[in-house]
């Protein structure tokens, strides 16, 4: 799943410019993704001047039940 | 802000400000809506225009023009520095105030302007663009409109929420950071341009003066290949070594989609122009006046639709942009995917080779029959170029 580091964020657009899914969000003053649609391609992180997107690969835990 | 208008143009930017002031003057009732607090801010751009390319929309004023260039160097990766002989004379802007005259213009004119109002999405019934989306004060509103011309920029969702696949290829974007810096003694008529890996792999990094010491010093790297260092980092490292003095006023990322021009910049009840409608210069990454070219385009024709109540005519734009600058984007588009082959090695060579020409032949021109001449591998690249 990508997470966004709203701090370092300087909400050029340039991540919504290379979005496929354009799942990402960009008001004046906020960003977001609509994670439902997105496809974690991660374009929006190796794109970003600024470093603002880290990808967290979440591995599926098998719970084995005690 | 009325509830329907004949054309609404999503975002206040250079070519989103001209394509209301032409469409106003043709006599269209026009609103602009720019999702900022304030036209002309944040200035995400080098702000380097030639005069020529200006003057067709706005007289240079010193309120507005920050620095004239007469000359451009350019720094091959070894350090050696070429400059071309270059005609005329370019301009770096101060964009805020540059941004606020073209709105004033299109407000001169009749458009009406709204500021700090965000659009989220266009409406549409069979196939035909009716209005947008607008969140503005705390509520989503509907506006009807008859057209609505996307001006919003490299972050452009409203082709896209039409139907018009406007995304930007990783190849083709270019991942910018720049800062206005202060206390740096630059040229104060001299752009300068480096190339190299060391800089910004598939791309440049600038600096451009803005008078009183003051200077726009940015890059540009190849979002493909800005994955292990990002443009920050490249242009931290740039200030740190040439530039230690230096403070630092504004600090900006951006993207520039030196992409192939789009085949279609419309559809019923939609036109793109400026970077929405990937009409930037591929090889330079410019866009104000081209973004301006196709604003005056775009608005004068969704007049004459509206007028003659004709939605078929829209298709004039897209005609008299492919014929005038669009071929041209073509062009320099193919060229630009020649040049981004060139490594280290090949710009050391072309700018050895320049240096030892005499001045008079140092031009532009001769510059890229060098850059051809030294990597004979690429003169089939550059005759295919000229003989699709």
């Amino acid at each position: 799943m990508i997470k966004i580091h709203e701090d370092k964020c300087d909400l050029c657009g340039c991540c919504v410019g290379v979005c496929p899914e354009n799942c990402i969000d960009l008001t004046e003053s906020r960003i977001s993704i609509e994670h439902e649609l997105c496809t974690d391609c991660r374009k929006c992180e190796w794109a970003c001047p600024f470093e603002v997107f880290e990808f967290k690969n979440q591995k599926a835990t098998l719970k084995v039940p005690a | 802000m009325k509830d329907s208008y004949d054309v609404i143009v999503v975002g206040g930017g250079p070519a989103g400000s001209t394509a209301a002031r032409f469409a106003a003057m043709e006599g269209a009732d026009v609103l602009v809506l720019e999702k900022d607090r304030e036209i002309g801010v944040p200035v995400r751009c080098g702000e380097a225009v030639d005069h020529e390319g200006i003057i067709e929309f706005i007289q240079p004023d010193k309120k507005f023009v920050a620095a004239e260039i007469r000359n451009f160097k350019l720094v091959a990766p070894d350090g050696t520095v070429v400059k071309p002989n270059i005609e005329g004379v370019g301009y770096v802007l101060d964009r805020r105030v540059f941004d606020y005259e073209l709105a004033r213009l299109a407000a001169d004119q009749g458009a009406e302007i709204v500021t700090k109002a965000y659009v989220d999405g266009v409406t549409r019934t069979d196939g035909r663009v009716e209005g947008v989306s607008v969140q503005y004060k705390g509520e989503r509103i509907l506006l009807k409109s008859k057209i609505v011309i996307g001006a919003d920029g490299v972050e452009s969702r409203v082709g896209r929420w039409a139907g018009l696949n406007t995304t930007v290829s990783m190849h083709d974007m270019e991942s910018a950071a720049q800062v206005t810096a202060a206390n740096v003694d630059v040229e104060d008529d001299t752009c300068f341009f480096y190339f190299g890996e060391k800089y910004a792999p598939g791309g440049y990094l600038w600096v451009f003066p803005k008078g009183n010491r003051t200077a726009n010093i940015g890059l540009a790297v190849a979002a493909d290949q800005s994955r292990k260092k990002h443009a920050l980092k490249f242009l931290e490292e740039f200030m740190e070594t040439n530039y230690p003095d230096a403070s630092v006023l504004s600090k900006l990322a951006g993207g520039v989609p030196c992409a192939e021009t789009l085949e279609e910049v419309t559809m019923p009840g939609l036109m793109l122009v400026g970077d929405a409608a990937h009409q930037v210069n591929p090889v330079s990454g410019g866009g104000i006046i081209s973004g301006m070219i196709a604003g005056k385009m775009a608005g004068k024709v969704a007049a004459e639709v509206v007028k003659k109540d004709d939605m078929s005519l829209i298709r004039k734009y897209d005609q008299e942009w492919q014929k005038s600058l669009g071929i041209r984007h073509h062009r320099y588009y193919k060229i630009k995917k020649v040049i981004y082959k060139f490594r280290d090695s090949d710009l050391n060579s072309i700018a050895a080779a320049m240096s030892k020409l005499p001045e008079a032949q140092q031009t532009l021109g001769t510059l890229f029959k060098q850059a051809v001449m030294k990597h004979p591998a690429l003169i089939m690249d550059v005759m295919k170029l000229f003989f699709s």
